[in-house]
């Protein structure tokens, strides 16, 4: 029983650093020059560290980051006055909130929510070229753009909550505010004031993607683990001409379901699976407020309330009663 | 059943754990072993269970439909089938079902030469329903604890119990539950996006090698995990938010009774900020 399962590499075995695949000379920016074994990275994964490329769009894109970064920081220091400590005591629970609804979509004094505003801008920003650097490193190595437009769809979502959705609903202060605790706070109070999120359909599908994700990684990573010792992990390989590890990573799922994948098609499976978790979010989020006021209610119409034994009376819609917002 | 052209060479008998070679074959693409046959014995006794359940329900709407644990006051004890004893038995099942197949996986990867990765993977999952049915109701004395079999009504059960803590993200565990979720799925499509990106290049080149791939990460961010690295990384992180979560709901109640935002005042209290 007391197998070696190969979840740590036991022996490393060093061949010479690899610069990495040639890229094209005409450009004025180049991949740093010194990559170094690292033992403790070599435990789990590739020994080596480095190179990394200097790309105009990744520097910009660093740049950018840096100032979102110390804008909210910043402000959330100033928040308590200054004080080092309380800074660092208060740290999880300070925030950068977005303007107040009065403001709508003008832009605010720099106090009132305008650093918030500057700090989305840079931080959009800095993801908007950190994009552009991946698809130009995929398009440089003669890669496809798969990571790109798997990023992308992580990008929606952030735009929706951040930009799209409070355009459509006309204020910024709909936004999600920086900081650790406060923007666990705006999911609760979200989910609260639109009557429940669990029954949003497209949330339903993200969750299911998101845990779909995780099964799938646990499924793969622990199939590729387990017929590593025939090669499993050589997938590209595996991909142009099937070996005996990836024929019994394959029949180990049809004997147990019925159903199997291939080397290559377990990783469709992966990329869709993970990209449609972001896609199917970003629409719930988008349909919340602007299409859908109480998803509750909508669940309702729609027959997805589960019948329970009667406890307490019949619930009114609070935004029906007298002294609701109108 | 046509197998697969390579699948004769692998249909071969032995790597069984019960029964010898009583159950050792195949029916279609499916092996059968002993635990296949606990498996459908567990799962269509407990699907029948769920069924009839349903129909002493008021809907055959498929959202709506929930079979519940016991009343509090059953406490621990068994209760009667139409009071939560058909929750009860169908938990039995659901046990029953989900360990035969992490055995029948054993018995599957035995056959096949492979490592155990994948059923203690599944035996992490397990864990997680466990705790969720079983350990903590136990803790809280009560089956009443555990959550109903529904689709709308578990997810009621899930809004429900977070709210009694008052603000469920606050819970540690729950945080570092979700974060692992997360960032499963963001390596989840590195790595398929690599791999795939590699083999369908751009248009007129050639497919691609893991030189390739290394190259793309170490260009980006300095530092490539390498091919077998990342199914290391995957199944850890996937491994790690089933772990998780299953912590996160065993600690609320039994261990921890105030809301979880109030946990956090350990953090506002320590000495060094004197």
């Amino acid at each position: 029983m007391a197998e070696y399962q190969n979840i740590f590499t036991r022996l490393q075995v060093r061949g010479p650093l690899y610069a990495g695949t040639p890229i094209e000379a005409h450009t004025a920016f180049s991949r740093s020059s010194a990559p170094r074994f690292s033992h403790l990275f070599g435990r789990l994964g590739d020994a080596q560290v480095g190179p990394i490329y200097l790309g105009i769009s990744g520097l910009a894109a660093l740049i950018c980051g840096f100032i979102a970064f110390e804008i909210i920081g910043l402000n959330m220091w100033a928040s308590v006055g200054w004080d080092p400590v309380q800074f660092l005591r208060q740290l999880p629970w300070l925030a950068l909130e977005p303007p107040a609804p009065a403001y709508g979509l003008r832009i605010p004094p720099l106090a009132e929510g305008g650093w918030w505003l500057l700090a989305g801008f840079f931080l959009t920003a800095s993801i908007l070229l950190w994009w552009t650097r991946i698809y130009l490193r995929a398009r440089a190595l003669g890669l496809g753009s798969h990571t790109a437009w798997a990023f992308a769809a992580a990008i929606w979502l952030y735009l929706v909550l951040g930009f799209i959705r409070p355009l459509l609903m006309g204020s910024w202060a709909e936004a999600v505010p920086f900081g650790i605790f406060p923007h666990l706070d705006w999911t609760a109070a979200f989910s609260l004031r639109y009557g429940n999120l669990f029954y949003n359909p497209f949330h339903m599908l993200s969750i299911v993607f998101l845990y779909g994700s995780t099964l799938l990684f646990a499924m793969h990573g622990a199939t590729v683990l387990a017929t590593s010792r025939y090669g499993a992990e050589r997938e590209l390989e595996q991909i142009a001409d099937r070996g005996t590890a990836f024929e019994r990573g394959g029949l180990f799922w049809r004997w147990t379901m019925g159903f199997c994948a291939s080397a290559e098609s377990i990783h469709r499976w992966a990329w869709w699976f993970a990209v449609l978790c972001p896609l199917t979010g970003g629409i719930g989020i988008l349909l919340t407020g602007t299409v859908v006021d109480n998803w509750y209610i909508w669940g309702q119409h729609h027959g997805l309330v589960p019948d329970y034994p009667a406890t307490w009376g019949p619930v009114v819609d609070p935004a029906t009663l007298p002294g609701a917002p109108k | 059943m046509a197998m697969l052209s390579f699948e004769g060479k692998y249909r071969v008998r032995g790597g069984t754990l019960v029964g010898g070679d009583l159950f050792d074959f195949w029916w279609g693409p499916f092996y059968v072993g002993f635990f296949g046959v606990t498996t459908v014995f567990f799962s269509l006794l407990g699907t029948l269970l769920i069924l009839y359940g349903a129909s002493l329900g008021h809907t055959w709407n498929v959202w709506r439909i929930n079979i519940a644990p016991p009343d509090l006051s059953y406490g621990l004890a068994f209760a009667p089938i139409k009071e939560g004893g058909l929750w009860q038995a169908i938990t039995i099942c659901a046990i029953g079902a989900f360990c035969s197949w992490a055995l029948r996986q054993v018995e599957i990867s035995r056959k096949l030469g492979m490592g155990y990765h994948v059923p203690f993977a599944f035996s992490v999952a397990i864990f997680a329903y466990v705790a969720l049915e079983v350990i903590r109701p136990v803790l809280m004395g009560s089956w009443g604890y555990a959550f109903p079999y529904g689709i709308l009504s578990h997810l009621d059960w899930v809004s429900n119990t977070g709210y009694q803590y008052l603000h469920f993200h606050y819970n540690p565990a729950h945080m570092l539950a979700v974060s692992f979720f997360f960032t499963t799925t963001l390596a989840l499509s590195l790595h398929g996006s690599l791999v795939l990106s590699a083999a369908n290049p751009a248009k007129g080149e050639a497919m691609k090698t893991a030189e390739h791939e290394n190259t793309f990460f170490r260009d980006i961010i300095g530092y490539s995990i390498g091919t077998l690295g990342i199914h290391r990384l995957g199944l850890f992180l996937a491994l790690s938010a089933g772990f998780w979560s299953a912590i996160c709901i065993i600690i609320s109640g039994p261990f921890w009774t105030a809301g979880w935002p109030a946990w956090w005042g350990w953090w506002l209290n320590l000495p060094i900020w004197k």
